[in-house]
């Protein structure tokens, strides 16, 4: 679909900001939560797996002991499954302690429609009852069509619907920015 | 994809594709996730003209685990000669508004056949045909394999796979040295040559009379299930003679090297083309295949029903 | 009667000229003539009536698929101004009363001759020799025998036949088919069956069988035919049988002059055939042995099925396939426009040659003054779509519905009488 889009754009969020933001989510989420044991980051593949190992490390390192961290793929929960030619499935990794009553925070990239999150949490239930699910995303650009709102935000980008919010992560871009591209 | 007719319809991506969907939802299954919804308000219908209760029951599991509604139609016996026709089935199925249909027939092709006829508009899936292919079968010995040998990752470049018995009437051979070659195995095929089909020399694999040369350097041994009626049709003497000359016994096996995995789409015969202590023993991979069954067959339903019908 | 004159068409000599056609016969050969009613035969060729040796009309027993009427219609719409019916009806052509019931069949269609087949064997089983002499004194004096459909496997029994219908100069036509070596057969056995999975037919199940007849002809000093030869082997066993003097005449489908083995491919059972069709190698050969006489004639094989009998899967589906509205498209296609045969070869083949195996002795004969009127008028400027949903045939099963062929029969006359006129079926 990228090539609806002109390649330029402009970059909002460059590496340090990025690194910066993660920073500060890091210590909100310790904050908040407390430096509570039982915390569980969950990302949203690809890039937001990608942000909750990041995530993972900066909590860790902060408080000086591991966090548990996997992966929620919510292909199959998506509402719009029959929009598209079957899509490649992508890996879910329940870590070791499992979801049962614990303290989950999904991590994703970007928060729009809010239609990701809703099938988050529709995949994640079928892992586990958590005590708690709340939400981390890197950017929220607004238009949500479903009652979600992100508890913990770096980056809030107001935006109009027709530009397109492109984040790209070393791990798998080569290189750490978010951009925002106008449609063509 | 639309039908799953032959593996020859499998690219190398497609394979690879079926392969990791099938690893995701093994996965799935071995976190406890019970139920996926991704077929909700899709009907598969499991057409079986034939009685292959394992078959059919991994067919049904894999619809199920995906949430999709399960008519099992089993037309046991022959619609050949008597009762209704492939094409009236087939009409009754579109109107019931099958949106796939998992057949396995006695007659090589119908599969093609219900596809291509014109008969109905939903997806197709070979659970068997006659003695022409088997696609399921051949992608879940590649998903074994590729968990054993290769870390459940990429392909199979490299690997050496020995295929022994009755490759004549086996649709699983056939299925196996289409997709093998696929994903950059090297197959061999063992058999007496009254049980290798005309013109099996200008197939993609190596050919050969003598599974006891053939043991070193295999990587897997796959054993096909021998009927022993087929001796009264002078394919061979004695179940006897064919047990000595090409079936798996321990010494054959301990040839095998250490990573070497033994393998055998089922239902066995014990005694005839694989002994009891082989098919139990720690190389014996095929209970997992069973299993890896499931998975691979959820793989394939999902990529045929899981997005959208256009394609 | 209305007399015809067909206007500047091409006879053999290739000259274009004009033929009168009348009470029955070919009236006056030359320039400038004129009669009752005129056929414009510029650009087209003339040849003398089709003569069909093998044909399925399904009557009696079968009339779903064909009966003499609606296949005598097709033939006409084909060319043909004689076929031969094979005698695989029910009940079968075994004794006289049923060979003059579809004689009579014919005789009341008008159409075409129809010349029946007499069974070699009670019921096709290849145990008692059928009422031959009876079958050849009736009405319907039947010269050509046939099990077709079934091979005379029993070597003794088919002696017995080559000798005992040289009384009456018939001819055993054999459709050789080992049994055994062809139990569950589908298809040509070669690459490509081992790769569909379907049980193959191999060739020398042919080549055996039509080796063994051509000893046992040459023995007993009978006349042999071959049906539906179909491997470059069979032409070469005739072609060193007729080097050895062995009185054998063979016949090739137009199918197996068209089609290789690799329609199958489709799983399509309009290509299910029997014999099946074969490779590349073997159309070559039979393509050859058809332009250098090793195969004297081409012969149709028509064999209707009605469509539930083809719109199946392929091993529940029935063998054969439609030929008669095809055959002259298809051999001028295959041989003529290939360069292998002149049209007076084609005339030679599919109606000379055919008309002396049956021994026909109206049909087949040269078009010159005071030969009956039996006539083709081809136009190969011309080109069809084969559709399936227009045969004249009761049965829809041609195996070239979708692909265009070159040519077309412009118009037929039987007995100076046109069966087709403009392109159309006038009867």
């Amino acid at each position: 679909m990228t090539h609806d889009f002109e390649p330029q754009g402009h970059v909002v969020l460059d590496s340090s900001d990025i690194s910066r933001a993660l920073t500060r989510l890091a210590h909100e989420i310790i904050e908040r939560t407390q430096g509570a044991s039982n915390l569980t980051l969950m990302g949203i593949p690809t890039r937001g797996a990608s942000l909750a190992t990041r995530l993972g490390d900066k909590i860790s390192a902060i408080q000086g002991s591991p966090v548990s961290v996997g992966a929620i793929d919510i292909t199959m929960y998506r509402d719009d499954l029959r929009s598209r030619p079957a899509r490649a499935l992508l890996p879910t990794t329940i870590p070791p302690e499992g979801i049962e009553d614990r303290l989950v925070i999904l991590v994703d990239d970007v928060l729009f429609s809010g239609r990701t999150i809703r099938a988050a949490l529709d995949a994640l239930s079928e892992h586990g009852r958590p005590q708690l699910v709340q939400l981390a995303v890197l950017v929220d650009r607004g238009h949500r069509e479903l009652p979600i709102r992100a508890d913990y935000v770096g980056k809030n980008l107001p935006t109009s619907r027709s530009e397109k919010i492109q984040v790209n992560l070393v791990e798998h871009d080569g290189i750490d920015e978010v951009r925002i591209e106008r449609e063509s | 994809m639309k039908h799953l007719l032959s593996a020859a319809d499998l690219s190398y991506e497609d394979a690879i594709l079926v392969l990791d969907t099938a690893k995701q939802l093994a996965a799935a299954t071995e976190q406890g996730v019970g139920k996926l919804p991704p077929l909700r308000g899709r009907t598969v219908v499991n057409l079986f003209y034939e009685d292959s209760t394992r078959t059919r029951i991994s067919f049904e599991a894999a619809a199920k685990r995906l949430s999709a509604d399960v008519i099992n139609f089993s037309a046991k016996g022959s619609s050949v000669s008597k009762g209704e026709s492939l094409k009236d089935t087939a009409l009754t199925l579109e109107a019931m508004g099958a949106d796939a249909v998992v057949i396995r027939h006695n007659s090589s092709g119908a599969p093609h056949r219900l596809a291509n006829a014109g008969w109905i508009s939903g997806g197709v899936v070979n659970a068997g045909d006659g003695t022409h292919e088997h696609p399921t079968q051949a992608l879940l010995d590649a998903f074994t394999l590729r968990n054993h040998l290769r870390n459940g990752e990429g392909d199979l470049k490299g690997v050496n796979v020995t295929i022994v018995g009755d490759v004549l009437h086996s649709r699983v051979a056939r299925s196996n040295v289409l997709l093998l070659n696929t994903l950059g195995a090297k197959v061999r095929l063992v058999a007496p040559p009254t049980l290798l089909p005309y013109g099996v020399e200008d197939w993609d694999c190596e050919v050969s009379y003598d599974l006891d040369a053939s043991l070193e350097g295999s990587d897997a041994v796959m054993m096909l299930r021998v009927q022993r009626e087929r001796m009264n049709a002078a394919y061979f003497p004695n179940a006897h003679e064919y047990s000595n000359r090409y079936g798996l016994n321990v010494t054959r096996m301990n040839r095998l090297s250490e990573s070497a995995v033994v393998m055998h789409p089922g239902p066995m015969n014990r005694g005839m083309e694989i002994s009891a202590d082989v098919a139990d023993s720690q190389r014996s991979v095929i209970v997992e295949q069973v299993a890896n069954g499931v998975s691979v067959r959820m793989a394939v339903l999902y990529l045929i029903l899981g997005g959208s019908e256009s394609m | 009667m209305t007399s015809y004159v067909i206007k500047d068409v091409a006879i053999l000599d290739g000259k274009s000229t004009d033929i009168v056609v009348k009470d029955g016969v070919i009236a006056e050969i030359g320039k400038g003539l004129t009669a009752d009613q005129t056929v414009d035969g510029s650009g087209c060729i003339a040849l003398p009536g089709l003569v069909d040796l093998h044909t399925h009309l399904r009557e009696p027993g079968r009339e779903d698929a064909e009966t003499v009427l609606s296949g005598s219609r097709a033939a006409a719409m084909g060319g043909f101004t004689a076929v031969h019916a094979m005698a695989n009806t029910n009940p079968v052509a075994d004794t006289a009363g049923v060979v003059e019931q579809v004689w009579r069949l014919g005789q009341e269609a008008g159409l075409v001759d129809v010349r029946p087949v007499g069974a070699v064997t009670m019921g096709l089983e290849g145990t008692a020799l059928a009422e031959l002499g009876a079958m050849a004194d009736s009405a319907a004096a039947v010269r050509v025998f046939s099990d077709d459909g079934k091979c005379v496997h029993d070597a003794a029994l088919m002696r017995r036949a080559l000798e005992y219908v040289k009384a009456f100069d018939g001819v055993v036509a054999q459709h050789a088919q080992e049994p055994r070596l062809t139990e569950g057969a589908q298809m040509n056995e070669g690459v490509i069956s081992g790769k569909l999975g379907l049980a193959g037919w191999p060739a020398v199940a042919e080549e055996a069988i039509i080796a063994r007849d051509v000893l046992l002809a040459h023995h007993v000093g009978s006349r042999l035919h071959v049906c539906h030869l179909s491997t470059a082997g069979s032409v070469e066993i005739i072609r060193w049988a007729k080097s050895r003097g062995i009185n054998v005449t063979a016949e090739v489908t137009p199918h197996h002059l068209y089609f290789t083995d690799d329609v199958v491919e489709s799983y399509d059972p309009i290509f299910k055939v029997n014999p099946p069709l074969r490779t590349k190698a073997d159309v070559e050969a039979v393509r050859a042995g058809l332009a250098d006489g090793t195969i004297n004639i081409v012969a149709t094989d028509h064999a209707p099925h009605p469509s539930e009998d083809k719109d199946c899967e392929w091993t529940a589906a029935a063998f054969g396939m439609n030929g008669l509205e095809s055959a002259l498209s298809v051999v001028y296609e295959t041989m003529v426009q290939t360069g292998l045969m002149n049209w007076a070869a084609v005339a030679d083949r599919m109606s000379v040659a055919p008309a002396q195996i049956g021994r026909v002795s109206t049909q087949g004969q040269p078009i010159e003054v005071g030969s009956p009127a039996n006539l083709v008028i081809f136009d190969p400027r011309a080109s069809q779509e084969v559709d399936a949903r227009k045969t004249v045939s009761a049965s829809r099963n041609t195996p070239y519905a979708g692909r265009t062929l070159p040519g077309k029969v412009v118009a037929t006359f039987y007995r100076g009488k046109p069966t087709v006129l403009n392109g159309e079926l006038n009867a």
